[in-house]
């Protein structure tokens, strides 16, 4: 029983992480029909960011405290990140076809993953005392890391504070205005330009926030962008590409098949969640949540 | 054309008495390449469909020789690329059915997605793909005529010879293709397919056929490269490299019918000289796909068309 319960949290824990990252690919594509290739490095440079400035503390000496204080600084690196990439690099592209946008996104990708390696360095960057200084709590006779929790709670507190963000305040209804019809909204006197920056800055920022959550249990690598795009892929595949709903049941959905293909099918493990993702297609082409 | 044509191909033919070897092979990657290219152009530039897929086509090819090598025994090239012709059929043919009832960006993920699939197999079966240590794979026999004992001369030699003729026939294929009314068929279902629906195109068997051929085309240029590299590792796999053939293929021009070409060759000479030049190699490409999306999106032959066009007009 107490396993079984220990891999039901290391589901969550995963599902949390992932729909962190997928669902900031998932509000980007909605409202600005843009998919970002580059979204996996954010979430790379959200890990990296928090690291070093976890580093940076321990090196000054201070307490336990200012690091969960410092935890948040790499979402914020990714939002100021995702806001400059969009002012410079994304507007001029609004009006293009959609594939010199994937070229875009993916020379960012390109560029982001050497810039990182320029900065930090080609090793990998942990800030483990984190995750020591919570001990462990005991899951039915088990020792199970107490900081995991934390990263549960945090997925599940973003995915109700982004509930409300969309659907209870002004700004939620005029992304969705926005998402639905763009020129409607212009001429209705929304300033798409500015939901568009705002859109991709909170996307971006989902992003950093998983990577800054997940940096103190296992440590940021040059790669970890790119592996975790091709995850969250799946999770908007199967959930329906600009959805939150769907992010949110795509990422637990493949949080529960991975956890369980890790003990039992560890070599099919990524096949299958492909698998998966393909039969969600042919049967519901926009995917579970998607609009047609 | 032909005037293009001819100095072109005299060019290609006396390279390796000219350039040093290195310089040869790194000319033998381009025309590789310059093959991928022209057979995921059919798509991206004929049929309006951008794959991020393909490395799963060139992988294919690489690990069939690799496969052939280990398990059969076999050594000669021609086998080589008619086992990997079939298994790019057959993976093409599977991916295309799944991939073509989606255009744009769906089918874009579609086949990252699935290229992705391989690439998992290849990462986690280690035991019959050698995993991230790859495969060996020796030089093969050209036409039944077995590999002389100086390795680099027989590369930058006989198999650029080799390499250069299937280019050649790959090219004239694929012009035939292009301008067949099949190929006709491809563009009108491009620039408006509930038109080319209405004259009784049927689109999604049209551009199915299109993806086999495209993926055949890339299968052959992974078969090729596979003897040259030495080593089917599951690098060529990731979705990555199929980024890496998009690249070459919008720095040549995916308008035009050379553009692929173009960018196969320059991207290689690019990379291989990034590469040798700095470990930010990536940073340095990168940056060149950012300018050349925002400063100069129809390419190289882009470029060259509107320059040629100015000086008709002011001369």
């Amino acid at each position: 029983m107490a396993v079984f319960l220990i891999h039901i949290l290391n589901a969550l824990l995963y599902s949390s992480v992932l729909f962190l990252i997928a669902g900031g690919l998932s509000l980007i594509y909605g409202v600005m029909r843009i998919l970002n290739l580059a979204h996996g490095n954010l979430y790379a440079l959200g890990a990296f960011v928090t690291a070093w400035a976890i580093g940076l503390a321990l090196g000054a000496g201070a307490p336990n405290v200012v690091l969960f204080v410092l935890l948040p600084a790499g979402a914020i690196a990714a939002a100021v990140a995702g806001a400059v990439i969009e002012r410079t690099l994304l507007r001029p592209f609004y009006k293009r076809p959609e594939e010199y946008q994937l070229l875009m996104t993916f020379g960012l990708l390109m560029i982001l993953e050497d810039l990182i390696r320029l900065v930090w360095g080609p090793n990998p960057l942990s800030a483990t005392s984190v995750y020591a200084s919570l001990g462990s709590i005991s899951v039915g006779g088990d020792r199970y890391p107490a900081y995991n929790l934390v990263i549960i709670a945090v997925g599940i507190i973003a995915a109700v504070f982004l509930w409300a963000f969309i659907y209870r305040t002004r700004f939620g209804v005029l992304l969705r205005a926005t998402s639905q019809d763009k020129r409607m909204a212009s001429a209705l006197g929304v300033n798409v330009n500015r939901i568009y920056i705002q859109a991709f800055t909170l996307g971006c920022f989902m992003a950093g926030l998983g990577g800054a959550i997940v940096v103190p249990s296992q440590s940021a690598v040059l790669g970890m962008g790119v592996d975790a795009l091709v995850l969250a892929f799946i999770v908007v595949v199967i959930g329906g590409l600009g959805s939150l709903e769907g992010a949110l049941a795509g990422a637990l959905i493949v949080g529960v098949v991975r956890e369980a293909g890790i003990t039992l099918f560890p070599e099919i493990e990524l096949a299958v969640l492909y698998l998966i993702a393909a039969i969600v297609l042919l049967v519901r082409p926009a995917g579970l949540f998607g609009r047609a | 054309m032909l005037a293009w044509v001819v100095p072109a191909m005299a060019l290609l033919l006396v390279a390796p008495y000219v350039i040093d070897p290195f310089q040869t092979l790194t000319l033998t990657y381009g025309l590789i390449a310059a093959i991928a290219a022209l057979g995921f152009n059919l798509l991206l530039g004929y049929t309006g469909l951008l794959s991020f897929g393909h490395s799963a086509f060139f992988g294919g090819g690489a690990y069939t020789v690799a496969f052939l090598v280990k398990y059969l025994k076999l050594a000669s090239m021609e086998l080589f690329l008619a086992g990997s012709v079939l298994v790019a059929a057959i993976l093409s043919a599977l991916f295309g059915y799944v991939c073509v009832r989606y255009t744009r960006i769906f089918f874009g993920i579609l086949t990252l997605a699935l290229s992705q699939v391989l690439w998992s197999l290849a990462f986690k079966f280690f035991w019959v793909t050698g995993g991230t240590d790859g495969l060996r794979i020796p030089t093969p026999t050209l036409l039944g005529m077995a590999p002389s004992d100086d390795k680099m001369e027989f590369l930058a030699h006989h198999y650029y010879y080799y390499v250069l003729a299937v280019f050649a026939i790959c090219v004239v294929l694929m012009w035939v293709i292009v301008h067949s009314p099949f190929g006709k068929a491809l563009q009108a279902i491009r620039d408006n397919e509930i038109r080319a629906e209405f004259i009784g195109i049927r689109i999604r068997r049209y551009r199915l056929i299109a993806f086999v051929i495209s993926g055949i085309f890339t299968g052959v240029a992974g078969a090729l490269w596979a003897p040259l590299n030495g080593l089917a590792s599951p690098d060529i796999l990731v979705w990555t490299f199929s980024g890496e053939i998009v690249f070459m293929t919008v720095l040549g021009g995916f308008r035009t019918f050379v553009g692929p070409i173009v960018g196969a060759i320059a991207f290689t000479y690019l990379k291989t000289y990034a590469v040798g030049f700095t470990v930010y190699w990536q940073l340095l490409l990168g940056t060149v796909l950012v300018v050349l999306v925002l400063a100069l999106p129809t390419g190289i032959m882009g470029a060259v068309e509107r320059l040629a066009s100015k000086i008709k007009k002011s001369g």
